[in-house]
C-alpha cells in the first residue's frame, strides 16, 4: 500500500493537487467519455452498463451521507430504489407519464419512508438498527411482491421512459446518461457542502460521540432524523432513474443483496469520503460484469477483496490515493 | 444573602440494590467555587451524571437558577447553561482541537440546520473557539488531529469543550485524572483562573487541590452527604478524618 503510493507519487507530476484529486479526476474524465466511446465503436453495451453505474453510485452517495458521514449503518437502502422506482412505474400505469410529476414523486415518497423508518430506527444503535433497517426493507419488498396490478413477483414493463414536456427527451440514450451523470455530480457536490456545514458537523459530531454531542447541547436526535430523510429522498431519485434506464421494475430491485451491494460499493470506494462511493461504484459494478463472463461464482473473488480492504486500506481506495493527509 | 444558582434536594438514585445517591441535599452559590469529595464508589460520578442530566433520579429535585430542571433532558440543561467535564476523556477523536471546540460553540449559537454555509468558515464559530483553546493553553495545537494529542492535552481539551458552551456551572468529573504533576499543576493554576468567572462544581480525589481551591466543600460517603462546610471546617471534622480522610492516607500508599 505505501509502495503504491511512493510509485503514485513518482509518476503522478507534483503539479497536480494531489493523488487524490488526480485520481478521480481520472475517473471522472473516463465516465464522461463512455458515450463517445460508445458511439464510436458502435457498442451500446457500453452505454448501457455505465449509465447503471452512475445510477448506483448515486445510490451509494447517498447511502455514504448516513454510513459514512454519519455513522448510520443502514441494511435497508435499497427500499428507496424500489419506492423511486415503483413512484415512476405505477405512475406510468395509471396514465400519470410526466417526470414532473413521477420524480418528484419518487423523491418524495422515499423521503416520507424514511422519515417513518428513521423515527422507529434511530433511536436504537448497532446491529438493532442494522436489523431495523434490513426489516423495513424487507417489509417494502414483500409488499410489491403482493401488488398483483404493477406485475407482482414478475416485475411491470414500463413502456416509455418520462417525459419533460419536450424541455429533454431522455428516451435518447446518450443524452439520458449525461444526465445521470450530472446528477451524480449534482449530488456529490450537495453531500459536500452539506457535511462541511453546520448541520455536516453535526451529523459528523455524532458519528464521533453522540454522548458528547448531547452534552454540549445539542439535541442530536433530529439532526440525524433529517440526515436520514435527505438520503432517503437522495436514493429514491437513483430509483426512478434506475426505473427508467430499465423500462422495467420488479421487486428483486430493492432485495436485501441489493442494500449490501450499496454497503460494498461505499465501503470499497471509501467510508466518508466524497467521491469514494462513486469509485466504489464503478470498481464493484465493473469487476462484476468482469468476472461474470468468467464464473458464476464472483462472489469468490469480490468477498476476499473486500474483506482485504476492510483490513488494510481502512480509507477504502479512494483513500490509498489520500498521501499523507487524514481528513475526511 | 448571595443567590443561590444550584440547589439539590433530596436526591435519590439506586442501581439495583446499591444506593448511589442517597438523599442528598446540595445548594451552590453564584460564583462559588464547590468540591465533592469522597472515596471511591461514594457516588460522585453519579452526582455528576445525575446534575447533568444524563441519569434520572429516582427521587428529589433539582432547580437551577430558579426553574425545576429535574425532568430536563442533557441537551436542554446544556442550553440553560450546565457544562461537563469527563472523568474519562469524551472527545471527537477524529476531529482537529479547534473543530471540538468550534461545535461546542455551535451548540449555543442558534440551531444547527444550516446545511450550505462552511461552518469552518464561520469568524461566530471559530473565533470564540480559539479564545477558549487559548484560555487552557492548546493555540498550538488547534489544527490537530485530537487523537494524536497527548493525554494532558485530552484533559485541557475536556475543559476548553465545556467552557465555549459558555456555562453558567460547570461541573468538573477529576479533571486530575492521569495527569503526572506538573500536568496537574498546570491545570490546577487554570482552574484557579476560573475560580469567581464560572461557578464550579468540582469533583476531585486530591485533597490538596480541593483545599487550595474549594471555596465550600460537600463529603459523600455511600451516596450519603456526611459533612459540608468550608475547607478548615472539613479539615476539622471527626467524621470526614475517619471515613475520608483516614482512607485516602492509606490508600496514597496502596
Amino acid at each position: 500500500m505505501k509502495a503504491a503510493r511512493e510509485f503514485y507519487r513518482k509518476v503522478v507530476p507534483a503539479s497536480w493537487l494531489n493523488p487524490r484529486a488526480g485520481f478521480t479526476a481520472a475517473v471522472l474524465a473516463m465516465l464522461a467519455l463512455v458515450p463517445l466511446y460508445a458511439a464510436a465503436t458502435g457498442d451500446p453495451f457500453a452505454l448501457t452498463l455505465f449509465t447503471r453505474v452512475l445510477i448506483l453510485a448515486l445510490a451509494a452517495v447517498s447511502l455514504n451521507l448516513i454510513m459514512g458521514y454519519g455513522g448510520m449503518v443502514s441494511f435497508g437502502h435499497a427500499a428507496y430504489l424500489g419506492i423511486g422506482g415503483y413512484a415512476v412505474g405505477i405512475l406510468w400505469k395509471e396514465g400519470f407519464a410526466s417526470g414532473f410529476l413521477q420524480w418528484p414523486a419518487a423523491i418524495a415518497i422515499s423521503a416520507l419512508f424514511a422519515l417513518v423508518v428513521g423515527l422507529l430506527s434511530l433511536r436504537t444503535r448497532g446491529v438493532y438498527f442494522i436489523m431495523i433497517t434490513l426489516a423495513f426493507a424487507q417489509m417494502v419488498y414483500y409488499v410489491a411482491q403482493g401488488l398483483d396490478r404493477y406485475g407482482g413477483d414478475d416485475g411491470l414493463t414500463i413502456g416509455q421512459r418520462s417525459s419533460f414536456a419536450g424541455i429533454v427527451d431522455i428516451g435518447n440514450n446518450t443524452l439520458f446518461y449525461y444526465l445521470c451523470f450530472a446528477l451524480l455530480l449534482g449530488s456529490v457536490y450537495l453531500v459536500s457542502r452539506l457535511v462541511n456545514s453546520r448541520f455536516g458537523m453535526v451529523i459528523q459530531g455524532c458519528r464521533s460521540n453522540e454522548r458528547r454531542m448531547r452534552a454540549i447541547g445539542f439535541a442530536t436526535f433530529r439532526y440525524r432524523l433529517v440526515c436520514f430523510v435527505i438520503a432517503g429522498a437522495l436514493c429514491g431519485l437513483a430509483g426512478a432513474l434506475l426505473a427508467e434506464h430499465t423500462n422495467f421494475i420488479s421487486p428483486a430491485i430493492m432485495y436485501w443483496t441489493r442494500s449490501g451491494d450499496l454497503m460494498v460499493m461505499v465501503i470499497l470506494g471509501g467510508l466518508g469520503s466524497l467521491f469514494g462511493p462513486v469509485i466504489g461504484a464503478v470498481t464493484y459494478l465493473l469487476l462484476e460484469e468482469a468476472l461474470s463472463r468468467v464464473t458464476e461464482y464472483s462472489g469468490l473473488v469480490i468477498g476476499p477483496a473486500l474483506l482485504l480492504v476492510a483490513i488494510y486500506l481502512r480509507g477504502g481506495i479512494e483513500g490509498l490515493f489520500a498521501g499523507g493527509r487524514h481528513d475526511r | 444573602m448571595t443567590e443561590r444558582l444550584l440547589e439539590v434536594r433530596g436526591l435519590t438514585k439506586r442501581f439495583g440494590g446499591v444506593i448511589a445517591a442517597d438523599a442528598i441535599g446540595l445548594d451552590i452559590a453564584r460564583g462559588e467555587f464547590h468540591a465533592v469529595i469522597g472515596p471511591n464508589g461514594a457516588g460522585k460520578t453519579t452526582l455528576i451524571g445525575l446534575l447533568a442530566g444524563e441519569i434520572a433520579p429516582q427521587g428529589g429535585s433539582i432547580r437551577f437558577d430558579g426553574n425545576d430542571i429535574t425532568g430536563l433532558s442533557v441537551d436542554r440543561r446544556s442550553r440553560r447553561g450546565i457544562a461537563r467535564s469527563f472523568q474519562i476523556t469524551s472527545l471527537f477523536s477524529d476531529f482537529t482541537a479547534l473543530d471540538n471546540v468550534a461545535l461546542a460553540v455551535q451548540a449555543h449559537r442558534g440551531h444547527s440546520f444550516r446545511f450550505w454555509q462552511d461552518a469552518r468558515r464561520e469568524a461566530q464559530l471559530r473565533e470564540p473557539a480559539l479564545a477558549a483553546l487559548a484560555s487552557v493553553g492548546l493555540t498550538a495545537r488547534a489544527d490537530m488531529r485530537v487523537d494524536r494529542l497527548s493525554h494532558g492535552e485530552h484533559r485541557q481539551l475536556e475543559i476548553a469543550i465545556a467552557l465555549a458552551t459558555r456555562p453558567q456551572l460547570l461541573l468538573l468529573d477529576e479533571p486530575m485524572a492521569g495527569l503526572g504533576p506538573e500536568e496537574s499543576a498546570r491545570m490546577v493554576e487554570m482552574l484557579r483562573k476560573l475560580k469567581g468567572a464560572v461557578t464550579v462544581l468540582l469533583i476531585e480525589h486530591d485533597m490538596e487541590t480541593v483545599f487550595a481551591l474549594a471555596d465550600y466543600v460537600t463529603v459523600l460517603v455511600y451516596g450519603r452527604v456526611i459533612a459540608s462546610g468550608d475547607p478548615a471546617a472539613i479539615r476539622a471534622d471527626r467524621a470526614v478524618q475517619e471515613a475520608y480522610l483516614g482512607e485516602q492516607e492509606t490508600s496514597a500508599h496502596g
